[in-house]
């Protein structure tokens, strides 16, 4: 063990490896060893190919300031953490994201759960519904219902929240271009309940920018997008000031193939880019800020995550601070939900991915998360089951309840190599952000196709690199089994009976439905997007008359226009 | 990794031609970008449809750029749907000898009654990018010479 005189920095009397500090060793101790025996590889990777040192030593951390880079728990920078206690105080809240077929399916789910105890939900919309298409829509054929639920039009919200008391839960929706019609639904799901909009409690995902980025799912152009975001942003901070109004998300880039530092810095670039816009928008940053918070990815590589985590705390703080001159500490704080990384999963010897998972759990936890989604085994082959989800939900309580690494705060903290890697991976998103910021920021970057580009760079040389064996993914590219001999897990099965289903509950609608109230709406909020007034009461005006989400993006399309990529290779 | 491409023409010098894409409003474009540069890198033609295609669109694209082979991911669960359209499509236009392969999360239960409705192969996830080179060196072939 290190014997440390006053402080933690090679010179001073430090001892950890020996006299003459890290090169004393290299010289007197490492090198015959290596002239011995070398070492497995000649290059040691994280696995987004982020080199990593041998051993971390107090030189690494010499520069490292211990009051403004790492302070103390609940202090800026909040590397240790956003909160004093952390997991002592309050465990991480477990959510487990939920959602398939029809509303009322759904909905008998939802009222399982929460008579299990949880109390909050995850709402998963199917593609046709986050795409702002109605399931009758031609491109809606053979999606309906498939990868969540699907919600046609606020007759489907009712029934997706029916008995469910909207001022007693706080609900989680997964929903990017459509959000605010989504939202608008349950603001008017909660009034028919009698609950006022002030004491809903939840989040939308509302996150467009890394749509372009990276998920794919968009209807407008940037620029009006963003004026929806920020409409939404002013209309929360009146009427729904308890709401998140943007779960800024890195989880799909590196589902998209990023790296780590990539998923940091975009990420990051992002949130800088909705603050920037709220600014522009004449909103007080501290109005809207503190209700931002984040969503990040946690993948295999342990130290890597968990430094990822601690980085992003640190640079978020100082953006907040420095750059947006925010004086409310709830805007500085970075607040993040963690997903484990479905990418790394593996439909070869599926049982495997329940310990990757519960390494990626591990890491989200001690890099300080506030909420957690643990992935389901059989996730790389459809929905989980329900045999599935439950031993995920199990990893994450016997993390909290079972291993002890929630009862002090930020164990890893003051570790010379996680010291480091965190200071060197903060150092590599800002050279991106700052890269971003010259180029305009976030909007024209993606706009110059450059994340996209970068992304896909990586996702190549990762496959490259499992596919020669330089990475090594278990049961794909060592350690193998022949296919006939491999475990078989029973696999969720979504009746396509829900889509003719779903087709003859939306067609009654339309002819039940006053239309000329429905066409009054959509003019009306035709005209409010071709002006400058906040969409979000026309949009709920709209909601109420039942027009359907397809019919609503239809109409702002008018205005607005429609996105079109040009695809990167 | 790369190696040199050999068979990717046929006798008479006519490179093989594929139409790689997503079907449907599937967004997940990672694996199928991939798939696309390797094949190219292998030395074969490949355009890339870009995201939100109908089944219509791959098949008029396919036919309009002649080519050999038509290789779809699909993510979503909708293959059961698409895939089987894009077959009927492609004989209803009289196109019915351009070949079509798959790829994504695709249950292997699935698999019998693609592979019966006539899609050629189907990759799951794991597959690597030489073995759908390989496929495509073996399997695929210029439909006119």
């Amino acid at each position: 063990m290190a014997k440390t005189t006053r402080t933690l920095d090679g010179q001073t009397g430090t001892r950890a490896a020996g006299e003459g500090g890290r090169q004393g060793w290299e010289e007197r101790t490492l090198r015959p060893a290596l002239e011995k025996s070398p070492e497995r590889d000649v290059r040691f990777t994280t696995v987004s190919d982020f080199p990593i040192q041998r051993l971390g030593t107090p030189e690494d951390i010499a520069a490292l300031n211990l009051d403004s880079d790492l302070a103390a728990p609940g202090e800026f920078p909040y590397t240790r953490g956003i909160h004093p206690t952390m997991y002592r105080g309050r465990l991480w809240t477990m959510r487990q994201f939920s959602g398939f077929g029809t509303a009322k399916l759904t909905n008998e789910r939802y009222r399982y759960l929460l008579s299990q105890g949880q109390t909050g939900l995850s709402v998963a919309f199917d593609l046709p519904t986050l795409m702002g298409r109605d399931s009758d829509d031609p491109m809606a054929l053979g999606e309906v219902g498939r990868e969540g639920v699907a919600i046609d039009s606020l007759a489907d919200m009712e029934t997706l929240f029916s008995g469910i008391p909207l001022d007693r839960i706080s609900t989680s929706m997964t929903i990017n271009s459509p959000a605010a019609i989504l939202f608008a639904m349950y603001v008017a799901v909660g009034e028919k309940q009698g609950v006022a909009s002030e004491i809903l409690e939840g989040t939308i995902q509302n996150d467009i920018l890394k749509e372009y980025i990276a998920q794919k799912e968009w209807i407008y152009p940037p620029r009006p997008s963003l004026r929806i975001i920020t409409d939404i942003m002013a209309y929360c901070a009146e009427r729904v000031p308890r709401w998140n109004t943007i779960s800024i998300s890195g989880y799909h880039i590196r589902e998209a193939g990023s790296t780590a530092i990539q998923e940091l810095a975009f990420t990051l670039a992002d949130g800088i880019g909705y603050v920037q816009a709220g600014i522009e928008a004449g909103m007080d940053v501290d109005a809207f800020a503190p209700r931002l918070s984040f969503f990040f990815n946690s993948h295999n590589d342990f130290f890597e995550e968990v430094c990822k985590l601690r980085a992003a705390r640190r640079i978020w703080a100082r953006v907040m601070r420095d750059r947006f001159h925010a004086k409310d500490e709830r805007s500085w704080k970075l607040r993040t939900h963690v997903q484990t990384a479905g990418c790394s999963l593996t439909a070869q010897q599926p049982y495997t991915n329940i310990v990757r998972v519960t390494v990626q759990a591990l890491a989200a936890v001690l890099g300080g998360t506030q909420s957690l989604h643990t992935n389901s085994m059989d996730e790389t082959l459809a929905l989980p089951t329900e045999e599935a989800v439950t031993i995920a939900l199990r990893t994450q309580q016997i993390l909290a309840e079972e291993s002890g690494v929630a009862g002090t705060v930020d164990p890893l903290g003051g570790s010379y190599f996680v010291e480091d890697l965190t200071r060197r991976m903060e150092e590599g998103a800002l050279d991106l952000i700052h890269r971003i910021d010259a180029m305009g920021g976030i909007v024209a970057a993606i706009e110059a196709g450059f994340p996209q580009r970068e992304i896909a760079e990586a996702a190549y040389l990762y496959q490259m690199q499992i596919d020669s064996g330089e990475k090594t993914v278990v049961g794909v590219n060592k350690h193998t089994i022949p296919p006939e001999d491999d475990h078989k897990i029973p696999i969720l099965k979504i009746d396509q009976a829900i889509e003719a289903d779903q087709l003859t509950r939306l067609r009654a609608l339309r002819q039940s439905r006053d239309a000329a109230a429905v066409a009054r709406a959509l003019e009306a909020l035709r005209s409010s997007a071709a002006g400058s007034d906040n969409l979000m009461p026309r949009i709920l005006d709209a909601v109420k008359a039942y027009a359907t989400v397809g019919e609503i993006c239809a109409c702002m399309k008018t205005v607005f226009g429609e996105y079109r990529e040009t695809p990167v290779l | 990794m790369r190696s040199a491409p050999k068979v990717t023409r046929d006798a008479s010098g006519r490179k093989v031609r594929l139409l790689v894409g997503k079907v449907g409003l599937d967004g997940h474009d990672r694996g199928v970008k991939i798939v696309a540069r390797a094949l190219r890198d292998a030395g074969f033609e490949v355009i890339y449809t870009g995201l939100h295609q109908t089944p219509e669109m791959v098949v008029s694209t396919a036919i309009q750029e002649d080519v050999d082979a038509v290789s779809l991911s699909i993510l979503s669960g909708a293959h059961m749907t698409l895939l089987p359209r894009v077959m009927d499509l492609l004989k209803e236009k009289g196109a019915g000898d351009i070949a079509v392969f798959a790829g994504g999360i695709i249950p292997d239960e699935d698999i019998p009654e693609l592979k019966k409705a006539g899609v050629l192969e189907v990759f799951t996830p794991g597959a690597s990018t030489r073995s759908i080179i390989d496929f495509v060196h073996h399997r695929i072939h210029p439909r006119r010479g």
